[in-house]
C-alpha cells in the first residue's frame, strides 16, 4: 500500500469524492500524499449534515424548544449551529434532545412516552431514507400518534447532475458513494456518466477499497472510459436493493429541496406522501423561522461543491474549529473541514 | 469556551483541558501543575503517589466489568503509572433514591474482589443518597495512595528523545463493549471491556528496566489523546506506526461499521511505557503478549504526534477534540 497510487497522468485531472465518509477515509489514510502531483482530489456534497441548510437547522431548534417535545436526532446533528444555537445548546439548557442510532429508537421513545411528542430529525440520503420509511410504516401499524419526522432527506443523483453540468468546476471523475449505491445499484450512474462524459467508480470504505477505486478511476479518466465500474462488488449490484427502494417510495415522494451551497435543486428531496402526512413534524409544528443566512466568511457552500478547499476559508482553524464550529462542514463526522482540520490535510 | 458545561467537557479531550485550566487558576501549585494522573509527593523520607477519580459509567454492568471494578482498578492504575505500589483506597458512593439493594450488593462485592486482586485495602469511605433523577443509579469516587519504593525510579509525564513506545496489548475494547451495551446496538460480539489492574505488570516492567521515564494508562480519549498529552508535556514529537498498534479483528470490524477510529476509543486495562531503544523488547516481554513496540519519540515536529497510516502515508494524529459519533450513512 505504500507505493504511489495509479499511473502518473499526463495532464492535470480532477477527481471528486462525492461521499463525506470517503472524504474522511481519504484524509485518515493520507491518500493525497500518495497521489501523483497531477491528480487533484476535491470533496463533494455527499455529507447529509453539511448540506442541510441553515433554516432547516433553525426549524429543528424551534421544534425542539416546544414544550413537551422530545427531539431525537443522529449524534452528528447535535452540534451543528443554526443562526442562534445548536441542539446541544438546547439540551444543555434543559431541552429534551436525545441522540439515537436509528429512527426505530425514536419510535421506541415515543412508545415509552405517550404523553410527549417525539420528533425525529430526519437527515440522510438513499442509505438512510428506507429505514425511516420502514419506521413510519411500523408507527402506522402500531397506531403511534405521538411520533413525527422532520423531513430533510435528499437524493444524490440530482446533486451529481448539478455538479456534472457545472461550467465553474471541471471534474473528470467521480468516486461514487458506496452505501448509497447499495440501495440504488450502479444502474443510475450509467446515464449520468454517458451524458456528462465522466468516469465513475463506485467503491467501499476500507483502505484497500479506496486505493483500488482511486487507481481505477485515474486509469479510466486517462482512457476516457465512461463505463460505470463497481469496486465494491461484495455490497453493490447493478440493480441495487429493490425492496429498500420500494419501501422508500411507498412512504416518500420526491420534492424540490434546498441544499446548503447548491441552492434549490428540483426533485432532489424526499417528503412524506399525503397518506402519511400525520407523521410530518413540519405540518404538526408550524414554526416560523427566518430565511437563514450564512455566517459572514463561512465557505461551507463552496467547499461542498469542490470550488474551494477548507484552507481557503479564513475562518478555518481560527474562528471555526471542531469544538466551536461555525459551519456544518467542521462539525459533521463526514464534513470536509472536520477531516482537513483533524488530519492536517 | 461557551457559557455552559456540555457532555463534551467530560470526554477527556481538549474541552476537558480547557475546564481544567479554569480550575487551575483558583488553586495552582507545583504538584498540581504537573497535571499527572497521580500526584507525587515527598512526605518525610517516603515518596508517595496520590490520585482520585470519579466513575459515572452507564450502564452499571457491562461485558467484562462494572462500575465497582472500574472504580478500584482506575485509581490503582493511575497510582501504578507513577511507579508506585498502591496501598490504600477511599471509597465514596452517591446513590440514587430507588436503587435496588441487590444492585448495590453486586457492586460492592465487585469492589471487594477488585481490591483483593490489586492487593489494596479500602480504608475509609462515605455514602450519600440523592433524590431520584439526580444520579444515574450510582456514582463512585475513589482516591488512592501508594508508595514509590524502587530506588532510582522517576516517572514523570515526559518522554525523552529516542524513547521507544511499548503498549501492553490490544486497544479499544472497553469503549466499544460499553457503547454496544449502553446503546443496545444489538451487535452480538465477544468484545468485553479490558478492565483490569495494571500494578503488577507495571512493576514487572520496572524490574527489567528501571530507567522507564514515562508510563500512562490509556483511558478516555484513547491512545491518540494520551500520546498528544505526553508529546506536549515533553516538548517533543512522537511517531507511531498504525500497522503495529494491536487491534482485535472483531473490535476493528465494529469500529468500521460505526465509523469509529480505535485510536480514540477508551481503554481500561492498557498502558504505554517509554523505554530506551535497547530496553524496549525487554519491556514488551515483561508486559506479555500481545504487547507491541508501536513508535518512538523524536526531536522533530515538537508537541505533535504523527502516524504512518496503513496505506503508507504520514499524517498528523491529533488529540480527541469532540466525541466520536456513529456515522449516519
Amino acid at each position: 500500500m505504500a507505493e504511489k497510487v495509479g499511473p502518473a497522468a499526463t495532464r492535470k485531472i480532477r477527481l471528486m469524492e462525492v461521499c463525506g465518509t470517503h472524504t474522511m477515509v481519504i484524509a485518515r489514510m493520507g491518500l493525497k500524499k500518495l497521489l501523483p502531483p497531477s491528480v487533484e482530489l476535491v470533496s463533494g456534497p455527499g455529507c447529509p449534515v453539511c448540506v442541510t441548510p441553515e433554516h432547516e437547522i433553525d426549524r429543528a431548534l424551534a421544534v425542539a424548544e416546544k414544550p413537551g417535545v422530545i427531539m431525537a436526532t443522529f449524534g452528528d446533528m447535535m452540534r451543528v449551529p443554526g443562526s442562534r444555537k445548536s441542539l446541544a445548546d438546547i439540551k444543555a439548557s434543559g431541552g429534551d434532545v436525545r441522540v439515537v442510532y436509528s429512527c426505530l429508537d425514536a419510535l421506541e421513545i415515543a412508545s415509552e412516552n405517550p404523553g410527549r411528542e417525539v420528533v425525529f430529525m430526519g437527515v440522510g440520503f438513499e442509505t438512510t431514507a428506507p429505514t425511516v420509511a420502514a419506521t413510519v410504516l411500523e408507527a402506522r401499524r402500531k397506531r403511534t400518534g405521538n411520533f413525527f419526522i422532520l423531513c430533510n432527506f435528499k437524493t444524490v443523483f440530482p446533486a451529481l447532475s448539478h455538479i456534472g453540468s457545472s461550467k465553474k468546476l471541471r471534474v473528470d471523475g467521480f468516486i461514487c458513494p458506496g452505501h448509497v449505491s447499495v440501495i440504488t445499484g450502479s444502474r443510475p450512474y450509467e446515464a449520468f456518466a454517458s451524458l456528462y462524459k465522466k468516469a465513475c467508480v463506485i467503491t467501499g470504505f476500507g483502505d484497500a477499497d479506496v486505493l483500488k477505486g482511486v487507481k481505477r478511476l485515474i486509469e479510466k479518466v486517462k482512457e476516457s472510459d465512461f463505463k460505470v465500474e463497481t469496486e465494491y462488488g461484495r455490497a453493490v449490484t447493478r440493480q441495487g436493493n429493490k425492496t429498500a427502494r420500494q419501501i422508500m417510495n411507498r412512504v416518500f415522494r420526491t420534492a424540490d429541496a434546498r441544499w446548503r451551497g447548491l441552492g434549490t435543486i428540483p426533485e432532489s428531496g424526499l417528503a412524506l406522501k399525503k397518506e402519511f402526512a400525520r407523521f410530518d413534524a413540519g405540518r404538526r409544528f408550524r414554526v416560523r423561522v427566518p430565511a437563514g443566512k450564512t455566517v459572514k466568511g463561512c465557505l461551507c457552500g463552496e467547499v461542498l461543491q469542490g470550488y474551494k478547499s477548507p484552507g481557503d476559508c479564513r475562518l478555518f482553524g481560527r474562528a471555526c474549529v471542531p469544538s466551536r464550529p461555525v459551519g456544518p462542514c467542521m462539525v459533521s463526522s463526514e464534513g470536509t473541514c472536520a477531516a482537513y482540520y483533524k488530519y492536517g490535510v | 469556551m461557551g457559557d455552559r458545561i456540555t457532555l463534551a467537557h467530560g470526554n477527556g479531550g481538549l474541552l476537558t483541558h480547557e475546564l481544567v485550566d479554569v480550575m487551575k487558576r483558583e488553586f495552582s501549585n507545583r504538584i498540581l501543575d504537573e497535571l499527572a494522573d497521580a500526584a507525587e509527593m515527598k512526605v518525610g523520607k517516603s515518596r508517595l503517589a496520590f490520585s482520585t477519580d470519579s466513575y459515572v459509567i452507564k450502564p452499571l454492568f457491562f461485558p467484562g466489568g462494572d462500575i465497582g471494578k472500574l472504580a478500584v482498578y482506575g485509581t490503582v492504575n493511575d497510582i501504578s503509572m507513577k511507579g508506585a505500589r498502591p496501598l490504600f483506597l477511599s471509597l465514596g458512593f452517591i446513590l440514587e433514591e430507588g436503587l435496588g439493594l441487590d444492585v448495590l450488593k453486586r457492586i460492592t462485592r465487585s469492589v471487594g474482589l477488585a481490591a483483593e486482586r490489586s492487593g489494596v485495602k479500602i480504608v475509609t469511605g462515605d455514602i450519600k443518597v440523592v433524590e431520584k433523577g439526580a444520579a444515574d443509579g450510582v456514582f463512585i469516587n475513589t482516591a488512592g495512595i501508594g508508595v514509590i519504593e524502587r530506588p532510582g525510579v522517576s516517572i514523570s509525564g515526559r518522554a525523552r528523545p529516542g524513547d521507544c513506545i511499548v503498549i501492553n496489548g490490544t486497544i479499544a475494547e472497553h469503549g466499544m463493549a460499553v457503547l454496544n451495551a449502553r446503546e443496545k446496538l444489538g451487535f452480538s460480539s465477544a468484545i468485553k471491556s479490558d478492565c483490569r489492574n495494571l500494578n503488577f505488570v507495571a512493576e514487572r516492567c520496572l524490574a527489567v528496566c528501571g530507567s522507564i521515564g514515562c508510563m500512562r494508562d490509556l483511558t478516555r480519549g484513547g491512545l491518540a489523546t494520551a500520546l498528544n498529552e505526553i508529546a506536549a508535556a515533553s516538548n517533543l514529537g512522537i511517531e507511531i506506526d498504525e500497522k503495529s498498534v494491536p487491534v482485535r479483528r472483531d473490535v476493528r470490524a465494529l469500529c468500521d461499521v460505526l465509523g469509529f477510529d480505535p485510536l480514540y476509543v477508551a481503554n481500561e486495562g492498557k498502558f504505554i511505557a517509554f523505554a530506551g531503544e535497547g530496553d524496549a523488547r525487554k519491556v514488551a516481554r515483561a508486559m506479555g503478549r500481545p504487547s507491541a513496540v508501536i513508535g518512538r519519540v523524536t526531536r522533530a515536529h515538537r508537541r505533535q504526534v504523527y502516524l504512518r497510516t496503513r496505506a503508507g502515508a504520514d499524517r498528523i494524529l491529533p488529540a480527541l477534540e469532540t466525541d466520536q459519533l456513529p456515522r449516519i450513512c
